[in-house]
């Protein structure tokens, strides 16, 4: 037996046994020539080393999403291989719907073991299961588990080697059937509470009540997330950078003699004599200290809490609360997801559009948050620079800003071919998330992000770099520059600032302080700085993501809707 | 005893699924979630303006899309 794949319906634990078995060597990747995320890690060492497999959750075998097609797959090949075993994780308050996988697993050529999972909720909503009789009517060991608090996974793993194929004899036309048949032999429902966690779900997505909490939970999210994301800048990154690694980079720079091309593309320009981490735009220096100092802290505190709210049940919530406004721009609810994670920084919210099944949502997604989304960075910001005039101030952009995305959002639902398809998707009960599986989690999702990302934040610095000292960039700006003045009614420098803009949105921001702007200019170039083109590590990852063709239809939407939106601004403001 | 669809039924109350008009792809995601014909569906809530319809089976609450939900008939 060489790997183990631990199968089931979504929202089973699966995830939580998957933590349970593996130690700290577990890394998160797609499925080849797919967007479809899994996990793997490994149990035992040396000779008795075996590889964990957290499937893509699935309720069926005949697939109906890009998921549960990567998860037939993995099993055929696990079957093909024959050096594999299946954990079937079936949750035991849903008992009917999770023994449909259970006996279609029962016909395929592979051992099988099952952890009845969920034991405990299943007891406290008044089911209780004769797993003997289960075990003896399937001909395969079953293990009664709460892998929340670790229960029978000791068993689980002792008993492993038990696992076998499955003995039950059944037409599959008769499969709901025979599945009533056995329910009715093995499981009894008694008296059942209405549980606190069941008012709450309750409230949560009743419209009246959801909207409100809703409003108040996003409150406390993005309050968390400033305060984390901050933290770890100013407290852990930033003091990294300014007073480790900076020394060392002057040293290399008066190494290289402080100019050259090699010193130009490594260290960068220096600003005074000295190498400034945001502007200097060499590889190692910006090129290091926007995916690390400037990118990563957020996603730190963004994954951390997405993967709670993932978690903890209420993300399906949210996305039910939101579908009707997602399907006006051609996306559902789960579109959520690369929304939320671009307000926090849009290089994760491009990566996460991959949670959408289409190629026409991902392209629709990404280009809204692009376009409409501002990255924390940036809205603190702005914040700082419009915050004194309060709502006056403030509501014009945000209002602006959340108007495109609704525009054009429907637009582009015209526009391009193709349905949006509906929502369809279980909303499990809300439970308490298991710290040391969402710790995990996130040590994947981070580590997925830097293999992910930093390659192409590289790419995107160094292609600024040489675009730069060959002075195209230069060339564009005096082309814009009729465009800026006359339309938008910004002075000349703003064009400097929407190409410090393309480096770092939340520096441009800051620099239009020295400008002297009226209230109305100040809107008009935030909006439009928000608007114009994404910052270059973004760029780099939709370039990957959507591909060069995509990208430069997205990029063209981008800077044709941002002159449009300025000159209208600077009209009606 | 009248047939109606899952977006016509009252937030509370509960039906037996006789049909599912579409697909064989449509039919089989319901049918992955236990929603097929013979068993008993609560509806636990709509949202406003034809948003996604919540419902039970059994102990699974299942969000559908509106223009899905039109297409599940009930008996009530």
């Amino acid at each position: 037996m060489k790997k183990i794949l631990l199968m089931g319906n979504p929202n089973v634990g699966k995830s939580v046994i998957f933590s349970r078995l593996t130690g700290v060597s577990v890394i998160a990747s797609n499925y080849p020539g797919t967007t479809v995320e899994f996990s793997k890690g490994s149990i035992g060492s040396g000779e008795k080393k075996t590889e964990v497999i957290d499937v893509p959750g699935t309720y069926s075998l005949d697939p109906t999403s890009p998921a549960e097609k990567v998860a037939v797959e993995m099993l055929n090949k696990a079957i093909k291989d024959k050096d594999s075993i299946v954990v079937n994780v079936i949750d035991a308050t849903n008992l009917e719907r999770n023994l449909n996988l259970a006996l279609r697993l029962m016909k395929k050529k592979i051992p099988v073991i099952i952890a009845l999972n969920l034991w405990d909720e299943a007891k406290h909503i008044g089911i209780s299961i004769d797993v003997a009789k289960l075990q003896e009517i399937l001909g395969i060991t079953v293990i009664p588990t709460v892998a929340i608090t670790g229960e029978g996974i000791k068993e689980l793993v002792s008993r492993i080697g038990e696992a076998k194929q499955g003995a039950y004899e059944y037409e599959n036309e008769e499969r709901w059937h025979e599945i009533g048949n056995i329910i009715e032999k093995i499981q009894i429902i008694r008296h059942k509470h209405h549980t606190f966690a069941e008012r709450l779900s309750d409230l949560t997505v009743h419209p009246w009540t959801g909207i409100p909490i809703a409003v108040g939970v996003m409150y406390v999210v993005f309050t968390i997330i400033r305060f984390i994301g901050e933290g770890l800048i100013g407290y852990v990154f930033e003091p990294i950078f300014e007073n480790l690694w900076l020394p060392v980079m002057m040293a290399f720079s008066r190494v290289l003699g402080g100019q050259g091309i090699i010193h130009n593309i490594l260290i960068g320009q220096l600003i005074e004599g000295e190498i400034d981490f945001g502007q200097s735009f060499g590889l190692l220096t910006t090129g290091l200290f926007v995916p690390i100092a400037a990118v990563l802290p957020y996603i730190i505190a963004f994954y951390l809490v997405l993967s709670f709210l993932e978690d903890s049940g209420y993300l399906p919530r949210l996305a039910v609360l939101l579908d009707k406004l997602m399907h006006s721009v051609g996306l559902h609810g789960m579109a959520i997801v690369p929304m939320m994670l671009g307000l926090g920084c849009n290089v994760p919210g491009a990566l996460g559009t991959r949670v959408l099944e289409t190629k026409r949502e991902r392209f629709i997604a990404a280009t809204l948050m692009a376009i409409a989304i501002p990255c924390m960075a940036q809205i603190a910001m702005i914040f700082g620079l419009i915050g004194k005039y309060g709502a006056r101030g403030l509501f014009p952009v945000f209002g602006t800003l959340f108007i495109v995305w609704f525009v054009f959002g429907i637009l582009m639902n015209l526009v391009i071919k193709g349905e949006s398809p509906e929502i369809f998707t279980e909303i499990p009960p809300y439970r308490l998330p298991y710290f040391g599986a969402l710790l995990k989690k996130v040590w994947m999702r981070i580590k997925w992000f830097l293999k992910e990302a930093i390659p192409f934040v590289l790419l995107g610095v160094f292609i600024v770099n040489l675009l730069y000292s060959l002075g195209i960039i230069k060339f564009l700006g005096r082309i814009a520059a009729p465009i800026i003045t006359k339309l938008m009614g910004l002075p000349f420098e703003a064009v400097g600032v929407l190409i410090i803009g393309f480096l770092r949105k939340d520096l441009a921001v800051g620099m239009l302080v020295p400008l002297g702007l009226s209230l109305k200019q100040l809107i008009i170039a935030s909006v439009v700085l928000t608007m114009y083109f994404p910052c270059v590590a973004t760029f780099a990852i939709l370039l990957k993501e959507l591909g060069i063709l995509d990208m430069i239809k997205a990029a063209v939407i981008m800077v044709v809707s941002a002159f449009l939106v300025g000159a209208l601004l600077n009209l009606i403001l | 005893m009248a047939h109606i669809d899952l977006a016509q039924m009252d937030a509370g109350q509960s039906g037996k699924v006789i049909t599912m008009h579409g697909g064989r792809g449509m039919t089989a995601k319901l049918e992955a979630l236990g929603i097929r014909p013979g068993v008993v569906i609560t509806k636990v809530s709509g949202q406003i303006m034809r948003g996604p319809v919540i419902v039970r089976v059994g102990n699974t609450q299942i969000a559908i899309g509106f223009g899905m939900a039109r297409r599940v008939i009930v008996e009530i």
